[in-house]
């Protein structure tokens, strides 16, 4: 298991801490410890892939970074910010000003084109990208007055990571972005996620249980049974366009 | 079948999760049933109550009035084929003095029932009948009595013919005669002012100069007996003896009230629930198919396991039953208790031993059988839409709906919408039945509170016009008599009286082929300025110099328009019978009345030229004197103050109206509620995930509120004008059904009423739109990561 700290040895300076950080659900009279105290580092600019099987706790924890839920127990910091003690309004303003999301089912709104899908939140943020500009990054630069019922699955899923990092986000955090799709969709839209962290730098961490993603990433995180059970640093990574499922 | 239990299990709990929006449409369920039950148990409770009250005091059938016949000319009417009953009464009209009370009081007095046989037998609520021989003992009639306080004991001052007569009351009486107690000419009763009296016929004869004489008549007639036969052989009777025309019970002022009043409460038992009902019915429509819509994966699941699309519509037709169960019986309850309390107002209003109260079960079952109909007929359409897809296409969610930039945008609008603007727009034209059923529910509660207001206003409104825009005369005289043309000069050289204008009422049948109508004709001196005719739009109508003046309402009934002729067979004097031309129309909301000029209609009778009636414009400062002096002449029978009528009228108004005013505003509150409430409730669950997507990513619980409150809210807003339309639509129905010969609502309605109604549906919106954003703090956040729709 990796040593906590706060500098990579690449020299990198941690967005993300949690030291020690446990969740129980109590779902009627059944407790579940979801995580069983997780110390992890998530570091500026880099692309980490959260590996683990169904139930190993990775959606938990990256709900907790994401100020979607709270710890039971440990710590959880985002640069300055005690996430574990922050109030809902905090939290709010916390995803608002620094997180995007990718959810596996892209969560479009139904009623807005693809441009103001994008613009839903750029409205909202300090210093937004265009949402044209964002949607040319994913490849999009066509499709943007369209509406979600027009565009395929790997083109919704396009617009949602143009619609997460519109607002240019200090982090980008993807659950199972590439779950429904097919394999080479699937291929386009983690390109599309290379391309962002590459272009821009945003730090990105991506929750699958598809191993054959772990080799794009700088860094893969395994998680077993609420907790890490072993990280691995790339020496190289491997280009989006080249992996196969 | 264990299956079924499994199921019945399952709509238990669904009813129980969902009771928030079952309350809600339970309750408008109930408002629908709890109207019909109101109406319709109160007219069976005033019909029932009626009936006994008419056979245990034996009800006249025949009515007649006339100047004076010697009593030996009853033996002729005893003899007239039919009759069973009769009695020959003498009815006098009287100035009473109640100590202690300023204001005029007038009366009648009439002699006693003959025997306990006799027609309009008395119904003694306290203290006794005077005894056989007892002089100046009288019983009054108890609305009266009451509203002056007057005991078995009570001393009052009447003035008969001129003379003053110090009475006793001896008791306390209902007659069928007055359950409806109103003094003839007013258009609502005044307890306080104005009270029937009887006494022994010897007293009366001898004070009002009628010894061995009578000037009324009651019969009763042997079932079977022809009517008009009877009334003709009477009027023949009667003829040579000053008789006006013998009228059936139908004419008689009292029950022709009660039956114009059950006749508008039967329009309003129609209109009012139906209203109502369609709402309610409307509401469960709109609310069970998007609950049922919901439903789908559910649905596919048993029927995946294997449960048939019966069993299934069984199920859903349960949780509407649970559903309809509640509202029935809130419904049932609410309404009965209504009708109970209303039926304690019309004890008030009619004078009756006891009110019999009836809920039949019928009507009962009736209410609930209708709106359990309308609520399966919604469960079904929706059940079996969605019962018939394959459980495979079931499971499977929906597709994204396809969307396109609404109508409004394409203006060029757009630009100035943020995208929760753009969201709204567009959500309300994508479903575009969804949100019409949304406008028009909130539309339809909005309209019956604006309806609720409409007899308030138009109740300001008729005072306003007939005692500030038509009526000038501070005092109104009239005469038990016909008077000569004389006392005009006399009566205005009374000291304080500023103006005095003659008028003259005699009773006419008035015909037009085979259309009569019986009523005053009226002779106004043309030029006159105390009592000015107004036209629909009122402007003043002048008396013309020949020829008639009909209210509109009455030219309808007889057929007529301005410049054919009619038929006037006058009921007086030589009853002469002319043709004359209608000139023009005059609005009224009272009465059916014919006017024309004085000196036309006295030339008519040649004999019997004089005056009925005056119109005095007294010096403020003066009135009392004024009035003391008119009392004290012979054949005044009667003085009106203006003043005083204004205010009576208020006291009696303003209670009952404001009752059902506010009985209208909370049932259209409830019904508000239940159609804000239940399509925000809906639009939440439907838009949940979309909703909570938007916090994820950023928005606060006020930005995402916005998107979903201000589709409703939009609607809503939009709803309120509507509303305004639909109601004024609803109140001119109302007003259109209710208009009868004794008088016509006009459809007023006024800012306040249109205030009140907005503020309502805006409460109703507020309200349920608080509910909506306090459970939008509650979404799941961290489902939507995981789950799709």
């Amino acid at each position: 298991m990796a040593a906590p700290r706060e500098i990579s040895e690449t020299g990198a300076r941690a967005v993300f801490r949690t030291r020690g950080l446990r969740k129980t659900y109590v779902v009627g009279e059944v407790s579940i410890e979801a995580l069983r105290g997780i110390d992890l580092d998530l570091y500026t600019g880099e692309f980490a892939v959260l590996l683990g099987a169904s139930g190993s706790g990775k959606s938990t924890l990256l709900n907790i970074l994401g100020g979607l839920d709270t710890p039971t127990s440990g710590t959880v910091h985002y640069a300055d910010h005690d996430l574990g003690q922050a109030s809902d309004a905090e939290l709010t303003r916390f995803r608002r000003e620094h997180v995007g999301f990718v959810f596996q089912f892209y969560n479009l709104i139904a009623s807005l084109t693809a441009r103001e899908n994008v613009a839903i939140v750029t409205e909202i943020a300090e210093r937004p990208l265009a949402p044209e500009r964002a949607l040319k990054i994913v490849g999009l630069a066509d499709r943007m007055d369209h509406f979600p019922a027009q565009l395929s699955g790997g083109e919704q899923q396009r617009v949602a990571i143009a619609r997460a990092i519109a607002k240019n986000p200090d982090v980008l955090l993807c659950d199972e972005p590439t779950g429904a799709l097919d394999s080479e969709t699937g291929i386009l839209v983690l390109d599309a996620l290379e391309k962002v962290n590459r272009d821009l730098g945003t730090t990105t961490a991506v929750i699958t249980h598809n191993v054959v993603i772990a080799d794009m990433a700088d860094r893969v995180i395994r998680l077993s049974d609420g907790r890490i059970v072993g990280v691995t640093r790339n020496v190289s990574r491997r280009p989006a366009r080249e992996l196969r499922w | 079948m264990v299956s079924l239990s499994m199921l019945d299990r399952k709509w238990l709990r669904e009813l129980w999760q969902m009771r928030g929006q079952a309350l809600a449409i339970a309750l408008v369920i109930a408002s629908g049933i709890a109207t019909y039950i109101l109406s319709r148990s109160t007219i069976d409770s005033l019909t029932y109550t009626q009936e006994q009250f008419y056979a245990d005091t034996h009800f006249a059938d025949v009515f007649a009035s006339l100047k004076r016949a010697p009593l030996a000319v009853a033996a002729r009417i005893r003899e007239i084929p039919g009759v069973v009953r009769a009695d020959m009464r003498v009815a006098a009209p009287v100035n009473l003095d109640v100590p202690g009370f300023a204001d005029p009081v007038s009366g009648l007095l009439l002699t006693l029932p003959e025997s306990a046989t006799a027609p309009n037998q008395l119904y003694l609520r306290a203290g006794r009948l005077p005894a056989p021989d007892e002089d100046a003992a009288v019983v009054a009639n108890e609305s009266f009595a009451e509203a002056q306080g007057l005991k078995p004991g009570a001393r009052i001052a009447a003035t008969i013919n001129g003379r003053r007569k110090l009475l006793t009351v001896t008791g306390v009486v209902l007659s069928p005669e007055y359950v409806y107690l109103i003094r003839p000419g007013d258009f609502f009763p005044d307890y306080k002012r104005y009270g029937i009296l009887w006494m022994n016929r010897e007293s009366l004869s001898a004070a009002y100069g009628m010894d061995g004489a009578f000037n009324d008549v009651a019969l009763t007639l042997a079932p079977g007996a022809r009517l008009p036969e009877v009334i003709s052989r009477l009027d023949a009777v009667l003829e040579p003896w000053g008789g006006i025309g013998a009228i059936g019970r139908e004419d008689q002022a009292s029950h022709h009230y009660l039956s114009e009043e059950i006749k508008q409460l039967r329009a309003q038992a129609t209109i009012v629930p139906l209203i109502f009902m369609s709402v309610a019915a409307f509401l469960l429509n709109v609310v069970i198919s998007r609950l049922i819509l919901q439903q789908r994966m559910p649905m596919a699941i048993l029927k995946a396991f294997g449960y048939s699309n019966t069993a299934i519509t069984l199920h859903y037709l349960k949780l509407v039953t649970g559903i309809v169960f509640v509202g029935g019986v809130v419904g049932v309850a609410a309404g009965g208790w209504l009708a109970h309390g209303l039926s304690g107002i019309y004890a008030e209003f009619f004078r009756y031993p006891d009110m019999h109260f009836v809920l039949r079960p019928g009507v009962a079952l009736s209410a609930v059988g209708v709106s359990a109909l309308v609520a399966y007929l919604g469960t079904l359409n929706s059940v079996l839409r969605a019962s018939r897809l394959a459980p495979a296409q079931a499971l499977h969610p929906e597709a994204p709906p396809l969307f396109r930039e609404s109508l409004l945008e394409r203006t060029g609008i757009k630009q100035f919408l943020s995208q929760g603007g753009r969201m709204i727009l567009r959500n309300i034209s994508r479903h575009p039945v969804k949100s019409g059923l949304t406008l028009t529910g909130v539309a339809l509660s909005c309209a019956i509170v604006t309806m609720g207001g409409l007899f308030n206003d138009a109740v300001n409104y008729m005072v306003d016009v007939q005692f500030n825009r038509s009526q000038h005369a501070d005092l109104i005289v009239t005469f038990s008599d016909v008077a000569p043309e004389r006392t005009v000069s006399e009566l205005r050289s009374l000291s304080g009286v500023t103006m005095a204008e003659p008028l003259r009422a005699v009773p006419v049948r008035l015909r037009n082929g085979y259309r009569t109508y019986r009523t005053a004709l009226q002779g106004y001196m043309p030029g006159g300025r105390l009592n000015d005719l107004l036209d629909a739009d009122l402007r003043k109508v002048r008396v013309p110099p020949t020829g008639v003046l009909l209210t509109d309402f009455l030219a309808r009934r007889l057929g007529v328009v301005p410049g054919e002729f009619i038929t006037a067979e006058v009921l007086e004097a030589s009853r002469p019978v002319a043709r004359v031309q209608v000139v023009g129309l005059v609005r009224e909301f009272a009465g059916m009345n014919a006017y024309m000029s004085l000196d036309v209609l006295n030339r008519l009778l040649p004999d019997d030229r004089g005056v009925s009636g005056m119109f005095l414009k007294v010096q403020p400062d003066r009135l009392q004197q004024v009035y003391a002096a008119l009392k004290q002449r012979p054949k005044v029978a009667g003085v009106t103050i203006r003043a005083v009528a204004m205010r009576s009228f208020h006291e009696l108004m303003a209670e009952n109206i404001l009752i059902y005013a506010a009985v209208m505003l909370v049932l259209a509150g409830t019904i508000a509620v239940g159609v804000v409430y239940n399509s925000t409730r809906v639009a939440l669950s439907e838009r949940a995930f979309e909703l909570a997507t938007l916090r994820v990513l950023g928005l606060t619980h006020r930005e995402i509120a916005y998107i979903l409150l201000g589709e409703t809210g939009l609607l809503t807003l939009l709803a309120i004008p509507t509303g305004f339309l639909i109601g004024y639509g609803f109140s001119a129905y109302i007003a259109y059904s209710l208009a009868s010969t004794l008088y016509r609502v006009p459809v007023v309605i006024e800012p306040p009423t249109l205030g009140r109604a907005a503020l309502v549906i805006v409460l109703a919106g507020a309200a349920s739109s608080l509910y909506i954003y306090h459970r939008l703090g509650r979404l799941d956040l961290v489902a939507v990561l995981k789950t799709r729709e």
